[in-house]
C-alpha cells in the first residue's frame, strides 16, 4: 500500500503543470473560474491547443493521434485542468464516438472521422435521448428506414448538449420496430447538414442554451453512415454509456469547487468575521470535504484498477452516484456562501465584460447550483445507477 | 383548538388563489420575468383591486388585515402561483415601515400603497453586512435643515419601481449597534442617488443603491433619530413569516406537480410513480410539508406575542422552511428529470422562488443561529 503517486507520475504532474501555466489563455481561465461558459471559437481554440501537445485525446491509441495515458495520468490531466480552470474537453466526438468507431466502426469510417475529430473539422453531438425515452432509453423511437443505399430518418432527439455548435451527430435510430426493443436499434451518423435536420434550443432554468432538441424530417442517410452491424446498435450503446461514465466521479471539479467555496468563506463577513470561522458553515464545509477525501482515493482506486482504455463497470455507477452527491453539495455551499449577493442573474454579466454586481466570487454560484442539478439527472440518473449496482451485486 | 381559517380569510385565499390559477399563468409569468421591469403594473393594479394590499395592513393603519394569519394566507397564495410583483417589499416592508413609524402626512403614502399606486423598497442591506440587521454603515449626517446620506445599499429589491425608498442611515453608534439607525424617505430621482438596476435569479428586479452625499429634508426622517431598530426588526419578523408561508405554498405547488409527473409519466411501461424507490420519496415529501405548513402556522400565530417567543417561533419556521425548501426544490426536480431543467416549465421557476428565498433576511444557518441564542437566554 502507498497512497502517494510515484516519482514518474509526479513527474507526468509538473509536466502538465508546466503545460497548463503556459498554454491555458488566462482570460479564458478567468471566464471559467467566474462560472463563464466557453464560446464555441474558445472551445476550439483550447482544442487545438491540446491537441497540438498531443493531449486532446488522452484515451486513444498512439497511432490514432491520441496521448495513450492510462487511468492514473488521465485523472492527474483532468484534476491539473480542473484546478487550473481549463475548459473541460467537449468529450462526445473524443470520448464518447470515438471508442465506439475504434472498436465496431470500419477501417474506412476510422480514417475518415477520427482525424476530423482531432483537428476540428467536425464537432459532433449525441442523438440518445428522446421525449419519451430517457432513463428507459431503449424504447426510443426515431426510425431509420431502408430505401436502396439510403436510411431515411424521421424523429425527436432531444437534451442534446452543444447541438447548436455540432455538425455531426450519432444516433441510436430504430431499424426493427418488430422485435425485443434492444434487438432493433441501430447507430447510425448523420451530417447535420442534411435537409430535414433541425435544431431547436433549449433553454435552462439558469438562462443558458447548452441543450437542444434535434428533429429530423425524412432525413436521407447514406448506409455507409451505419457503424457495425444494423439492429446492434444498442450493443455498442452500452459500451459508449461506459467511456460517459469515466470520469464521471469529477474529483477535479468537487475540488476546485470547494477550494473556491473556502476562499468565498474567508472573504465573506458574517457578524463581523469571516464566514470562514462561522461554526455553521465550517461544519457543513468540514462534512463535504471529509466526503471529498475518501472518495478521492475510492477514485483512485479504482481508476488504478482499470487497464488501459477500459472503462470499470459497476464501480463507475458508484462513483457517479457519490461523486455528484459531493458535487452538488459544494455548489450548495456556494450559493449559501455568497449570501445576498447570490440573488443577482448574473450570466449575461458573465458572458459580458461587465463589473460584477457584488463580490466577482459571487457571481453565477446560483445559477451553478441550479444547472448542476444535472448531474445527477444525466448519464443514467442516479435511480438508474444504483439500480444498476444493485442488479449487479445481487446478481439478478 | 381551531386550525381553521376565518371565513373572511377562507373567502380571501379561495379568490386570490381563484385569480392567479385563472390569470397568473406559466407564460404570462415568464413574459413579466423577461419584461424591462420585470413585473406587471397590471397584474398588481388588479390584486390590489381585489384587496391584496389591503389585507397586509391592519384597520389602524387604513387596511383591514395585518394580523399573521393574514399575512400568511395571502404570501402562501403568492408562492403557491409564484408570483414575482414585489408585495413584501412595497407593502410588507416598505408600507409597514411606514405606518409603523411615519407622521399623519407620511403615513398618506400608506393609502396609496393600499391602493396600487405606489412602489416602496427598503434599502437596508450592504455590501458587508450579510444579513446582519444591526450592521449599517451608511452614514446621515446633520447639516442645518437638511440630512446628508452617503453610503452603499445591495441588492435593494423593487428599488427601480420604487416612487419612495425607505433607506436606512447610522447617526450616530458603532457599525454594529443597534442605537443610532434611523430611517428617511427618500424620493425616486433624489440628486446623488445612483441605481445600478439588475434581473434577479428567481424573478423581480434589484439595484445597487449608491448615495453619494444626498440631501434630504429632515422631514424625511420616519420617527426619531437614531430610535428606528426596533421598528426594522419587527417589520423583519412580519417579513419573515411572510416568506415562510411563500415558500410553503410554492412548496406545494412543487409537490403537486411531482405527483402529477409521477402519476404520468411512464418509462419501463408503466408510470414511474409506481416505483416504489420514488413513491417513498414523494411520501417523504408529504410527510416534510406537513412539518412546513405547521412551522408558518406557528411562526405567524406568535407575530403578535411577546418578542422573544415570537422570533424564537420566527427562526424556527425560516430554519425549517429552508432545510424542507431545499428538499422538495431538488427531490421535485430529481423526479422530474430533465423536464424541470427547462426554463419553460413551471416547476424551474417554483423551485428557484423556493430556494432564493432562502437569500433574502436569513438563511438556513443564520435562524438556526437566532433560535440557538433566543434559546440559551
Amino acid at each position: 500500500m502507498d497512497l502517494s503517486y510515484s516519482p514518474e507520475e509526479i513527474a507526468f504532474r509538473d509536466e502538465v503543470r508546466a503545460f497548463l501555466d503556459e498554454k491555458l489563455p488566462k482570460a479564458l481561465a478567468d471566464k471559467i473560474r467566474r462560472g463563464g461558459h466557453p464560446s464555441k471559437a474558445e472551445q476550439e481554440e483550447w482544442h487545438a491547443i491540446l491537441n497540438e501537445r498531443g493531449w486532446l485525446a488522452p484515451n486513444w491509441p498512439k497511432e490514432y493521434g491520441g496521448a495513450e495515458w492510462n487511468a492514473v495520468q488521465r485523472h492527474i490531466f483532468e484534476e491539473e485542468c480542473a484546478f487550473a480552470s481549463a475548459p473541460r474537453i467537449v468529450p462526445f466526438g473524443l470520448s464518447m464516438l470515438a471508442p465506439v468507431l475504434m472498436k465496431f466502426g470500419s477501417k474506412e469510417q476510422c480514417d475518415h472521422y477520427l482525424p476530423r475529430i482531432l483537428d476540428g473539422t467536425d464537432w459532433w453531438c449525441q442523438g440518445y435521448s428522446e421525449p419519451g425515452a430517457g432513463s428507459d432509453l431503449a424504447s426510443l423511437k426515431t426510425r431509420a428506414v431502408r430505401e436502396g443505399d439510403h436510411y431515411i430518418v424521421n424523429g425527436q432527439k432531444t437534451w442534446t448538449t452543444l447541438g447548436q455548435y455540432a455538425n455531426w451527430i450519432f444516433c441510436l435510430v430504430r431499424t426493427d420496430p418488430d422485435v425485443k426493443q434492444q434487438e432493433g436499434i441501430s447507430f447510425l451518423l448523420i451530417d447535420m447538414d442534411t435537409p430535414g435536420v433541425e435544431v431547436r434550443p433549449i433553454i435552462l432554468l439558469d438562462g443558458t442554451h447548452e441543450v437542444n432538441e434535434v428533429w429530423f424530417t425524412d432525413v436521407k442517410v447514406p448506409v455507409e453512415n451505419l457503424v457495425g452491424e444494423e439492429n446492434k446498435g444498442w450493443t455498442y450503446a452500452k459500451y459508449l454509456l461506459t467511456h460517459e461514465r469515466t470520469n464521471i466521479a469529477g474529483v477535479g471539479f468537487s475540488e476546485a469547487g470547494l477550494a473556491s467555496v473556502k476562499r468565498m468563506a474567508r472573504a465573506e463577513m458574517s457578524d463581523g468575521k469571516p464566514l470562514a470561522v462561522n461554526p455553521h458553515f465550517a461544519a457543513r464545509v468540514a462534512k463535504v470535504e471529509i466526503d471529498l477525501m475518501a472518495m478521492a482515493t475510492t477514485n483512485l482506486r479504482i481508476i488504478s484498477k482499470a487497464a488501459v482504455g477500459q472503462a470499470p463497470g459497476v464501480e463507475a455507477s458508484m462513483l457517479k452516484v457519490k461523486g455528484t452527491i459531493i458535487r452538488q453539495e459544494i455548489n450548495d455551499l456556494a450559493r449559501r456562501a455568497a449570501g445576498p449577493y447570490a440573488m443577482p442573474f448574473a450570466s449575461e454579466l458573465v458572458e459580458g465584460d461587465n463589473d460584477p454586481i457584488g463580490p466577482d466570487y459571487a457571481g453565477p454560484v446560483a445559477q451553478k447550483y441550479f444547472n448542476n442539478r444535472k448531474l445527477s439527472i444525466f448519464g443514467g440518473s442516479n435511480e438508474i445507477q444504483r439500480g444498476i449496482i444493485a442488479k449487479v451485486k445481487m446478481g439478478g | 383548538m381551531n386550525f381553521d381559517l376565518t371565513e373572511e380569510r377562507q373567502m380571501l385565499q379561495d379568490s386570490l388563489r381563484r385569480f392567479l390559477k385563472d390569470r397568473y399563468t406559466t407564460d404570462l409569468r415568464n413574459q413579466i420575468i423577461e419584461s424591462e421591469t420585470g413585473i406587471s403594473d397590471k397584474i398588481w393594479g388588479e390584486l390590489a383591486e381585489l384587496g391584496v394590499i389591503g389585507a397586509l395592513f391592519t384597520e389602524e393603519q387604513g387596511g383591514f388585515g395585518g394580523a399573521g394569519f393574514d399575512i400568511s394566507t395571502v404570501f402562501e397564495e403568492l408562492g403557491r402561483a409564484g408570483v414575482v410583483e414585489p408585495f413584501l417589499d412595497t407593502a410588507i416592508l416598505g408600507g409597514g415601515l411606514i405606518a409603523a413609524l411615519g407622521n399623519d402626512s407620511q403615513k398618506d403614502l400608506v393609502e396609496e400603497v393600499i391602493g396600487g399606486t405606489l412602489h416602496l423598497a427598503f434599502a437596508h442591506g450592504e455590501p458587508t453586512s450579510r444579513y446582519d440587521l444591526s450592521r449599517v454603515e451608511t452614514t446621515a449626517k446633520s447639516d442645518g435643515d437638511e440630512i446628508v446620506l452617503t453610503g452603499r445599499k445591495a441588492v435593494v429589491v423593487n428599488a427601480e419601481a420604487a416612487g419612495q425608498i425607505v433607506v436606512s442611515a447610522r447617526e450616530s453608534g458603532g457599525a454594529d449597534e443597534e442605537g443610532g439607525i434611523s430611517l428617511f424617505l427618500l424620493p425616486a430621482g433624489t440628486q446623488g442617488v445612483t441605481l445600478r438596476g439588475y434581473p434577479l435569479l428567481s424573478g423581480g428586479r434589484a439595484a445597487e443603491v449608491t448615495l453619494d452625499e444626498v440631501r434630504l429634508p429632515v422631514s424625511a426622517r420616519l420617527g426619531d433619530a437614531g430610535a428606528a431598530f426596533p421598528a426594522i426588526a419587527a417589520r423583519v419578523a412580519v417579513a419573515n413569516v411572510a416568506l415562510a408561508a411563500e415558500a410553503m405554498g410554492a412548496m406545494e405547488t412543487a409537490v403537486e406537480l411531482t405527483r402529477e409527473y409521477l402519476m404520468t409519466r411512464k418509462q419501463f411501461g408503466r408510470p414511474i410513480g409506481t416505483f416504489q424507490a420514488l413513491a417513498h420519496r414523494y411520501s417523504d415529501l408529504l410527510i416534510e410539508m406537513e412539518q412546513a405548513r405547521s412551522a408558518v402556522i406557528n411562526a405567524a400565530g406568535h407575530l403578535a406575542g411577546p418578542e422573544r417567543e415570537r422570533d424564537r417561533h420566527i427562526a424556527s419556521a425560516r430554519n425549517l422552511i429552508g432545510r424542507v425548501g431545499r428538499l422538495v426544490a431538488e427531490e421535485s426536480i430529481q423526479m422530474h428529470g430533465g423536464i424541470a431543467m427547462t426554463q419553460e416549465y413551471e416547476l424551474a421557476h417554483i423551485a428557484k422562488r423556493i430556494v432564493m428565498t432562502d437569500h433574502r433576511l436569513g438563511d438556513t444557518d443564520y435562524h438556526l443561529e437566532r433560535f440557538i441564542d433566543l434559546s440559551a437566554a
